[in-house]
C-alpha cells in the first residue's frame, strides 16, 4: 500500500470512525502511524493519567474533538475519597498554549474548576461542545463564561455534575448574537433560572434540537418554550406541575400536539401525575423514556403512560414500577433494546423493589434487549437460566441484587449457575456487574464462556484465589476489572502480572491483597501506577509489609507516577 | 420471624425519621441555604408526627427527649441488624442519583397529601417567631385573608395573648407600632413579603411559606407595603 499517495491514504482512513479501528491502523508500519497521526481528530482518553497532555499534543497536532476520563468507576459509590484527583485543568493549560484548534471537550469523572472553564471558553475560538458528565468543583460562574465567550458554541450538555449554584443570571451571559446552540441540558442545576432569558435564548436558537431543563423551570415557561421551538428532538421537562383545569395546562397539551418531531422524552423532576395525559399525544413515537428521577410517578400513572409507548427502544424507569408494570413493557415495548430499573429507596430497604418476575417477563416481550441494568429485591437461577435463552444478544448486562450475597430464594443455592448461563448464552457480552451469593465457580464460567468481556464489576462474591485467576487467565479482551469485599489476595494478584499491561486498570478494595504484594507488582512492572489509598490513616507511617491494603488502584501509564497525587494516595 | 418483622418495622421508622430531619444528605446545603432562619430539631421532629393543636400542651421537650432516644436505639439496632444495607457504596447507586431521590421523596410526601385533597393542594408552612414548632396549612382551604387570619390566630393563639386580626388597618398601624407580631409570606423566587399586598388568588398561587414575624422585625417590610394595602382597600 505505500505507492498510494498520502492523500488517499487519508481519505481511506476517514471512513474508519470507531477509536479502535484508528489505532489499529497507526500500529501497521511507520508510514500509516504518520498519516493518521496528522490526520486525527478525534481522540479519546480512558485514563487520563495514562498520558500526558503534552504528548497528545505531539503526536496529533490536528485535534479537534479530546474525550477524557478521569476517576476510577467506583467513585460513584463513594468509594473515593475527594481530592483524589482527576483534575482538567493541567489539560485545558497545555492545551491553550498549543495550537491545537480544540471543539469538542468531554469529560467524565473529572474535576474541573471554573478557572479551567473560562480558560477554555477564552483559549478556543471555534470551540463547540462541551459534555461533563459526572464532574464536579466548577460553580455557575464557570457555566457564565462558556456561555459569554464560546461565540459559535453548540452544545453544552451538564450530565449528573455536582454543580454550585450560585444563581441563574449564567444563562443571560449567552450574548444575543449567540444563536447556533442545538444542546443544552442543564437538568442537573439546583438553582434557579432566569426564564425570561431562558425563553429568549431559545426563541434564538433556530437549531436546537435537544433541551433539557431543570426543576426550577415551571409548566408554564415549558409551555412557551415548546411554542418557540416544536423542532425538538429531545426534551427533558423540569417541574412538570400544575392545575390540570387551568388555561396553562390547556395551551400545553395544544402547544404539544405540534412537537412531532420529539422522540426522547426525560425530566419530570417534579411531577403532578394529573398532568401527564398531556404528553401521551407524544408518547408514540419516543424511542428513549428516563422517568428515574420522576419519584412523583407511582406504579399505576407509570403504566398508564407506558401503555401509550409501542417504539420505545430505551427505557429507565424507577423500580416502583413493580413486576406488574414490567409485564406491561414487556407486552407493550417489542422493540426495547436498553432497559434501567433503579432503585427508589436507594438506601436499600426496598419495598417496592422488583424481583426475578419482572425480569423474565421482559426477556419475553423484549427480544432485541441488550443492555440492562436491574436493581432488584431478589433474583432466581432458573430465571437467569431462562432470560439468557430468551436474550441471547446482550452486551451490557449488569444486575443488583439490593442485598449484595443474597442466594437464589428459591434453592438456597449461589446464583453461580444463573450468571454461568448468561455468559454461556450471550456470546458478545462486553460488560458484566455480579451480584448475589456467588462462588468461585460463577468466576469459573465466567472465564470459560466470556470471551468478549472487557468490564467486570464484582463485589462479596467467590471463596478464593482461584475465583480471580479464572478471570484473568481466561477473560482475554478484560481492560477494566474492578472488585470490592471479595477474598482475593496476593497470589491472584502476581500470577499474571503481565496481564495488566492488556488492560486499563484494576481496583481492588476490602480484598486480601497486602502492602508486600502490592509493593512486589509495582517493582516487576515499571509501567504500571500501583497506587494505595490510605484514607483515616489506615496504614500506620512505616507500615508492616504484611499488612492489608484497603483500596488498591492500578493502570497502566506511559508517563510514570502521577504528580498531582494527594498525601493520602500512595504510588508504590 | 420476630426480628425478621422487628428489622422490618425498624428500617422504615428509620428512614421517616430521617426523612424528617434538615441536613438530609446532600440536600443539606439546599436547605440551609433556602431557610431564613433556624428551627430546632425538636419542631421538626414534632411537624413529622402530626401534633394536633390539642397536644399543643404536652411538654414538647419531653417529646423530643424520647425521640431522641428511641432513634439512637433505632440506629443501634438497625447497624446491628442491616449490617448489610448500611455498606458503603452499597447498593451502588451514583451519590447524585442517591441525592437527588432523597430530595424528591421530601416533597412527594407533600403532593400525596395534595393528591387526597382531589385537587392541588397548597400547603405551606407557617411559623411564629417564638413558637416552638411549626405548623401548616392549605390555602386553598380559604377563600380569603380573613378566613386565614382567623384560621393561624386560632392555630397560634396558645403561644400569643391577643393575637390581633393584621387586616384590620388600624389593628394593622397598632401591631406596627407596637412589638406584636406581623404576617410575612416567602414567594417563589424567594423574596419576604407582607401578607395582604396581592389578590388572594395570587398570594396563594405565590406562597411558599409564612411566617408571623415580630412587629419590629417587620418595619422594613411594612412601611412601602402599607401604602399598596391602603389603596387595595376597596
Amino acid at each position: 500500500m505505500n505507492y498510494f499517495p498520502d492523500e488517499v491514504l487519508e481519505h481511506v482512513f476517514d471512513f474508519l470512525t470507531s477509536h479502535r479501528d484508528r489505532n489499529a491502523v497507526s500500529l501497521v508500519c511507520s508510514l500509516w502511524y504518520r498519516v493518521e497521526r496528522f490526520s486525527r481528530q478525534r481522540v479519546f482518553i480512558g485514563n487520563c493519567y495514562a498520558i500526558s497532555p503534552e504528548k497528545l499534543i505531539t503526536r496529533f497536532p490536528g485535534l479537534k474533538s479530546l474525550t477524557l476520563k478521569g476517576k476510577p468507576h467506583f467513585a460513584d459509590f463513594n468509594l473515593v475519597p475527594p481530592d483524589w484527583g482527576g483534575y482538567v485543568q493541567p489539560w485545558i493549560e497545555a492545551l491553550a498554549k498549543s495550537r491545537i484548534g480544540l471543539e469538542e471537550l468531554r469529560l467524565k469523572r473529572m474535576v474541573v474548576s471554573d478557572e479551567s472553564l473560562e480558560l477554555l471558553s477564552r483559549s478556543f475560538a471555534n470551540f463547540k461542545t462541551l459534555v461533563l458528565v459526572s464532574c464536579e468543583g466548577f460553580t455557575t460562574d464557570g457555566l457564565a463564561a462558556i456561555a459569554a465567550n464560546c461565540r459559535f458554541l453548540r452544545e453544552l450538555d451538564l450530565q449528573e455534575n455536582e454543580i454550585d449554584d450560585h444563581s441563574g443570571h449564567w444563562l443571560s451571559c449567552f450574548p444575543d448574537s449567540c444563536t447556533s446552540l442545538t444542546s443544552l441540558n442543564f437538568a442537573c442545576l439546583k438553582g434557579e433560572i432566569n426564564l425570561a432569558s431562558l425563553e429568549r435564548l431559545v426563541a434564538r436558537s433556530p437549531n436546537l434540537r435537544s433541551l433539557r431543563l431543570n426543576r426550577a423551570v415551571p409548566l408554564e415557561t415549558l409551555q412557551k418554550i415548546l411554542m418557540r421551538a416544536p423542532l425538538l428532538v429531545d426534551l427533558g421537562t423540569g417541574s412538570y406541575v400544575h392545575d390540570p383545569d387551568s388555561e396553562t395546562y390547556n395551551k400545553l397539551k395544544t402547544t404539544i400536539l405540534k412537537c412531532k418531531s420529539i422522540r426522547n422524552l426525560s425530566g419530570f423532576l417534579e411531577v403532578a401525575p394529573r398532568c401527564l395525559p398531556a404528553i401521551f399525544p407524544i408518547c408514540l413515537n419516543l424511542t428513549s423514556l428516563n422517568l428515574s428521577y420522576a419519584a412523583g410517578i407511582h406504579g399505576s400513572e407509570l403504566i398508564k403512560l407506558i401503555r401509550h409507548c409501542a417504539k420505545l427502544q430505551r427505557l429507565w424507569i424507577l423500580d416502583c414500577i413493580g413486576d406488574k408494570g414490567l409485564e406491561v413493557v414487556a407486552s407493550t415495548c417489542n422493540e426495547l433494546q436498553e432497559l434501567r430499573v433503579f432503585p427508589s429507596d436507594p438506601f436499600g430497604v426496598g419495598h417496592d423493589a422488583v424481583t426475578e418476575i419482572g425480569l423474565v417477563a421482559i426477556s419475553i416481550g423484549c427480544p432485541k434487549l441488550h443492555s440492562l441494568l436491574y436493581f432488584c429485591q431478589q433474583m432466581t437461577n432458573a430465571a437467569l437460566i431462562t432470560v439468557a435463552r430468551n436474550c441471547p444478544n446482550f452486551i451490557r448486562f449488569r444486575l443488583c441484587t439490593l442485598d449484595p450475597t443474597r442466594p437464589d430464594p428459591e434453592t438456597m443455592e449461589p446464583l453461580d449457575d444463573g450468571f454461568g448461563a448468561i455468559v454461556q448464552s450471550c456470546k458478545f457480552l462486553r460488560r458484566l456487574s455480579l451480584s448475589g451469593l456467588l462462588t468461585d465457580q460463577v468466576f469459573r464460567y465466567i472465564g470459560m464462556y466470556a470471551e468478549q468481556l472487557e468490564m467486570l464489576s464484582v463485589a462479596f462474591a467467590g471463596n478464593s484465589d482461584k475465583g480471580m485467576l479464572y478471570v484473568l487467565n481466561g477473560c482475554k479482551k478484560l481492560r477494566k476489572l474492578e472488585i470490592r469485599d471479595c477474598p482475593f489476595g496476593n497470589m491472584a494478584l502476581l500470577s499474571d502480572v503481565g496481564k495488566y499491561e492488556t488492560m486499563r486498570s484494576l481496583w481492588m478494595s476490602s480484598c486480601e491483597v497486602t502492602l508486600w504484594g502490592c509493593k512486589t507488582l509495582a517493582k516487576v512492572m515499571p509501567r504500571l501506577n500501583v497506587e494505595i489509598i490510605n484514607e483515616h490513616d489506615q496504614m500506620e507511617i512505616c507500615p508492616e509489609d504484611g499488612q492489608r491494603v484497603e483500596k488498591m488502584y492500578l493502570y497502566r501509564t506511559l508517563v510514570g507516577p502521577r504528580k498531582d497525587a494527594p498525601e493520602f494516595v500512595w504510588n508504590l | 420471624m420476630e426480628i425478621g418483622s422487628e428489622k422490618e418495622k425498624m428500617g422504615f421508622e428509620e428512614t421517616e425519621l430521617r426523612l424528617g430531619l434538615p441536613g438530609n444528605g446532600g440536600s443539606e446545603g439546599e436547605v440551609a441555604r433556602k431557610r431564613g432562619f433556624s428551627e430546632t430539631k425538636a419542631t421538626t421532629m414534632d411537624l413529622k408526627l402530626k401534633l394536633s393543636s390539642k397536644d399543643a400542651g404536652m411538654d414538647l421537650n419531653e417529646k423530643a427527649k424520647t425521640l431522641k432516644k428511641e432513634k439512637n436505639l433505632l440506629t443501634a439496632d438497625t447497624a446491628k441488624h442491616h449490617a448489610k444495607a448500611q455498606v458503603v457504596g452499597w447498593p451502588p447507586v451514583r451519590s447524585f442519583r442517591k441525592n437527588m431521590l432523597a430530595v424528591q421523596k421530601g416533597s412527594s410526601e407533600e403532593s400525596d397529601m395534595n393528591k387526597a385533597s382531589g385537587n392541588i393542594a397548597a400547603f405551606v408552612k407557617v411559623s411564629m417567631d417564638g413558637a416552638p414548632y411549626l405548623r401548616k396549612v392549605d390555602l386553598k382551604t380559604y377563600q380569603s385573608y380573613k378566613e386565614l387570619s382567623v384560621a393561624l390566630g386560632k392555630m397560634f393563639s396558645s403561644f400569643t395573648i391577643g393575637m390581633k386580626d393584621f387586616m384590620n388597618e388600624s389593628k394593622l398601624m397598632d401591631v406596627l407600632n407596637s412589638s406584636d407580631y406581623v404576617p410575612t409570606y416567602e414567594d417563589k423566587v424567594g423574596d419576604w413579603m407582607l401578607v395582604g399586598d396581592v389578590p388572594w388568588e395570587m398570594f396563594v398561587d405565590s406562597c411558599n411559606r409564612l411566617r408571623i414575624m415580630k412587629g419590629k422585625e417587620a418595619i422594613g417590610l411594612a412601611p412601602r407595603a402599607m401604602g399598596k394595602c391602603m389603596r387595595n382597600r376597596s
